[in-house]
């Protein structure tokens, strides 16, 4: 009994990252309808940009730690504004799969640029106080553990309140549902489309300085496996679909971490896959998607 | 009367074209400011592609779109929209996904004054009460002729001086077709607002307008008065059933 609850605290704690990440995906889903395959590599640049500038503030403080997740996460939008602008905007009226190609493209280019200058994996710096609290039962909880459930859940819930609550939020939906219409009521689609990039990529950044805070040893290519993950995250809870993407990650974080720790372990890296092929056999739509029928 | 005033929009040669075929072959024609002036035609006639080309849904090859004597010719359409014109479009196309408020919300996307969105949005409920009582329902789970209701409040809410409808009556039960129309003339009486109709309905269309015109395959092969349209033998052959 206890170990299963351990387990499933550490499976949140993946899992967690899975749907900061898994978000990203299902957001520009939503508004453009393609995958954007770069979304992992900006993960990557996040927990980059987290080592850069953890140089400019006191490690292991909650100040500085802050400060860092802030700085990189506003970088990071900046990062996928600019990819959305100078990669897939010149091809908004061409077929979708052209995008999809230039995704795959973009997520080279940056994978091999930065493998340019990083030939070593670098070693990230706790930048948050680390403690280990032992609950009764002999439950063992870190300090990493409640800073990434607590991030994610607070971004979340920031992340529901824009989409549900502000304007913009209100925009991002009509554009996903009717470009066409909504540029009709006075909504500039390139707006929109370009804050969704920034909003998402900020997750993604949010995702890889958490990430690296668990797993410190960071390079160019940490991004490609968390990133699929976090891809299928997204179609299982329904891709497209907000709480469908954190109910996806979650979800597949902890049986990742319940086979990881079973005599199976070393299909660890493939069960997300393997639940993929039964999501789309069983439930195409997700987890929380729905089959939509156009009204005519 | 209509004719004597200024013109507020106005297609000067206006030519569309999907692939190599010709949408709209130079069409031109005024709309003067306070009438409402009808679109006729069969399917496939260009009265949509019309409308679409003055919202800049799709790109004018040649020819010019004047709106209060400036060219407004592909601008972008949200932009055409803070010009004060309105577009209604075919099939509606509310936000399914959104509640009737957040609806008409969006149609208020780029006013900034909130006590006037307030004033509008409560002008909006008065002309359409059934409206007000689905403010919070999903858009998608009204009926056809409340998702029309919601596309013409829609369009209100950006406070236009001049509005499109496509098709209003489409799909709608007759009953609600009258109340509609209904609608559509005190909002050109009362509000001031100039209304280009693209209808199916020639009967209804023609009542209600000052003037209409009538497309084929692209062109306009007519114009009139409406009420002369309504008593032109060939008009009551082709569009009025005898």
């Amino acid at each position: 009994m206890i170990e299963f609850l351990q387990q499933i605290i550490n499976g949140v704690g993946l899992g967690a990252i899975y749907a900061l990440i898994a978000l990203g995906y299902t957001m520009v889903y939503g508004v453009l309808r393609f995958i954007n395959f770069a979304h992992s590599d900006v993960f990557m640049v996040g927990a980059f940009s987290g080592y850069l500038f953890s140089r400019f503030f006191q490690i292991e403080s909650i100040f500085g730690g802050v400060m860092v997740m802030i700085l990189s996460m506003g970088l990071c939008a900046l990062l996928g504004m600019t990819i959305e602008r100078l990669a897939y905007r010149p091809l908004r009226n061409s077929s979708k799969l052209n995008v999809l190609i230039t995704a795959i493209g973009v997520s080279l280019f940056l994978e091999y640029s930065f493998q340019i200058k990083l030939t070593k994996p670098l070693l990230f710096p706790a930048l948050f106080p680390v403690k280990s609290f032992l609950l009764p039962g002999g439950i063992i909880l870190s300090s990493t553990q409640i800073l990434v459930i607590g991030m994610t859940l607070f971004l979340i819930v920031l992340l529901q309140y824009i989409v549900l609550y502000t304007k913009i939020g209100t925009a991002m939906r009509a554009v996903s549902f009717n470009p066409t219409a909504a540029s009709l009521v006075g909504i500039n689609n390139d707006v929109v489309i370009s804050f969704t990039f920034g909003l998402g990529s900020a997750l993604a950044a949010a995702g890889g300085i958490l990430y690296a805070l668990n797993y410190p040893s960071i390079e160019p290519l940490m991004g490609v496996l968390p990133g699929l993950k976090a891809f299928v995250a997204a179609v299982v809870g329904g891709i497209g679909n907000i709480p469908g993407a954190a109910l996806g990650g979650l979800l597949l974080g902890v049986i990742e971490t319940f086979v990881n720790g079973s005599p199976y372990s070393t299909y660890t890296d493939a069960i997300a896959f393997i639940l993929l092929i039964f999501i789309l056999i069983f439930r195409p739509a997700g987890l929380l998607g729905k089959v939509t029928v156009e009204k005519v | 009367m209509p004719e004597i005033q200024a013109n507020l929009l106005e297609l000067q040669n206006v030519v569309v074209t999907y692939g190599v075929i010709n949408a709209l072959q130079n069409v031109s024609l005024n709309v003067s400011k306070g009438s409402i002036v009808t679109l006729l035609g069969g399917n496939g006639a260009g009265k949509t592609t019309t409308l679409r080309a003055i919202s800049a849904l799709v790109p004018v090859k040649s020819g010019q779109v004047l709106y209060q004597g400036e060219e407004i010719t592909n601008l972008k359409a949200h932009q055409i929209v803070s010009r004060g014109l309105a577009h209604v479009p075919e099939g509606r196309m509310v936000f399914s996904n959104l509640t009737v408020l957040e609806n008409l919300q969006m149609g208020a996307y780029l006013r900034k004054d909130k006590k006037k969105i307030k004033s509008q949005l409560e002008f909006v409920f008065t002309t359409f009460p059934r409206l007000q009582e689905r403010a919070k329902q999903i858009a998608g789970t009204l009926s056809g002729g409340e998702q029309q209701m919601l596309a013409i409040g829609r369009a209100l809410m950006s406070e236009p001086q001049f509005l499109m409808l496509d098709e209003p009556s489409l799909g709608i039960a007759p009953l609600l077709v009258k109340t509609i129309f209904e609608k559509i003339v005190e909002i050109n009486r009362e509000q001031k607002i100039t209304i280009l109709l693209v209808e199916q309905n020639a009967n209804l269309a023609l009542e209600i307008s000052d003037y209409g015109y009538v497309l084929e395959t692209g062109r306009i092969i007519l114009q009139d008065r409406s009420y002369s349209l309504r008593n032109n033998p060939d008009i009551r052959k082709a569009y009025l059933g005898g």
